[in-house]
């Protein structure tokens, strides 16, 4: 009966591991609801916002601020935005391979990078395979603040208005609904031309104390705004993945249990049976 | 009734006020700013201080906020409040934090990033996900 002993052991070490990703999972589930409505609550500032630099573009400002004009290539900035903890499926693995499918094409085109890292994960990847990372920003917890996402922000942004880098971009995934997520690699500065509506006339707003200071204020808190509806949503992301993942794993860990339970039977069976042939045998020979 | 202007109050980790007002007063970094329905289009930051509203019939509500931007259009007026303290050189400070983590945490690295380790990686994490996945479909 030892082989039988062995598998009710493994069969009971599986019923454990199946608890805790079910509890995992129900976490996830919970948690990933509230990511949601941080996302949703997070909506109208950036729409706002978004409505404000629409206008602004529109409007013949008397001072054309560097966020808004083209320069050339030479050297672009990403911010990566990936989860400080594992155990989500494929998300950041299929975030990185965005990433660097992305980064190769620029390196064969000759243009450097410079990375602005949020998340463990993302600093951990880009830590084994190199690249020059000068701002990273870690454990921002399930309800993040802006107020941990500023100083990073503001090194990508300092090298954007230094001319160190003449693009930036934002990468993180986007949250389609619960099974599917997205990663998107979007340009946020220079910001891009959008189709907004042609001026009727030429208009600019009044500037107090003047334009420079206010569209520099403006412009940086817009971008902040961008990165935060982006770690939003990837911590939304995270969840969903998670929810997903662990999911998975009960189900598998059930079906162990199944497979598992039908050897254990077998096994006690064929004892049984080699117990009861002794036996006759031993009879018989009697 | 009176005229009345459109007002959103938001921050960027949540909304505050949304709704029609007679009157909105706001503490502008020059002083304080009173707007009445179709004021003409102005962009002023905000100091930290009182936000007013007259909603009319008498009534008055006030929020505080840290600072942040004030967008006046003729039928819209939007303020964009800022949830933490800003300063130029808090922030400097941020930024200051933010880089030399990176720093420490990257110390000893070329800064050269190596893509075929990078692929090399991925190419293993996807073959990882793929095999789960074929199990997971022979399992059912």
């Amino acid at each position: 009966m030892a082989a039988a002993k062995e598998i009710r052991t493994k069969i009971a070490s599986v019923k454990n591991t199946q608890k805790i990703t079910r509890a995992m999972e129900m976490v996830a589930a919970s948690k990933m609801r509230k990511a949601q409505e941080r996302m949703r609550a997070a909506r109208p500032y950036a729409e706002k916002m978004r409505n404000v630099v629409a206008h602004l573009a529109r409007a013949n400002t008397e001072y054309r601020h560097p966020y808004l004009g083209e320069r050339e290539l030479r050297r672009v900035g990403a911010i990566v935005v990936s989860t400080d903890r594992g155990l989500c499926g494929g998300l950041n693995a299929n975030l990185f391979r965005t990433a660097v499918a992305q980064f190769r094409e620029w390196q064969r085109d000759k243009i450097e990078l410079d990375l602005c890292v949020i998340g463990n994960k993302g600093i951990g990847f880009f830590n084994r395979i190199g690249g020059n990372i000068i701002g990273q920003a870690t454990h921002l917890g399930d309800t993040p603040h802006l107020a941990s996402l500023i100083g990073t922000i503001k090194v990508m942004l300092d090298a954007y208005t230094e001319n160190k880098v003449d693009r930036v971009f934002l990468v993180y995934n986007s949250f389609i609904n619960s099974m599917v997520q997205k990663p998107v690699v979007e340009q946020l500065l220079p910001r891009p031309k959008a189709d907004d509506l042609e001026t009727k006339y030429p208009w600019d707003y009044l500037y107090e104390p003047n334009a420079q200071t206010v569209l520099d204020q403006l412009l940086n808190r817009y971008i902040e705004s961008l990165v935060y509806q982006a770690v939003v949503e990837n911590i939304a992301c995270e969840q969903a993945a998670r929810m997903v993942a662990m999911k998975a794993a009960s189900d598998n860990a059930g079906n162990l249990i199944n497979e598992l339970q039908l050897i254990y039977n077998k096994a006690r069976q064929a004892a049984i049976t080699q117990e009861l042939a002794e036996i006759v045998g031993g009879a018989a020979a009697v | 009734m009176a005229m009345t202007v459109h007002v959103d109050i938001v921050s960027a980790e949540r909304e505050i006020f949304s709704g029609q007002a007679e009157m909105v007063f706001a503490p502008a970094v020059q002083g304080e700013v009173g707007i009445a329905p179709s004021h003409a289009p102005l962009l002023t930051p905000l100091g930290p201080g009182e936000v007013r509203l007259q909603l009319g019939n008498g009534q008055s509500e006030a929020f505080y906020i840290n600072g942040g931007m004030l967008e006046v259009q003729p039928r819209v007026v939007t303020v964009l409040s800022d949830t933490a303290l800003r300063a130029a050189d808090l922030d400097e400070e941020a930024a200051l934090r933010a880089k030399t983590a990176a720093e420490e945490a990257l110390h000893n690295r070329s800064a050269e990033m190596d893509y075929a380790k990078a692929q090399a990686e991925l190419a293993q994490a996807v073959a990882q996900l793929q095999t789960i996945q074929k199990l997971r479909r022979r399992g059912r």
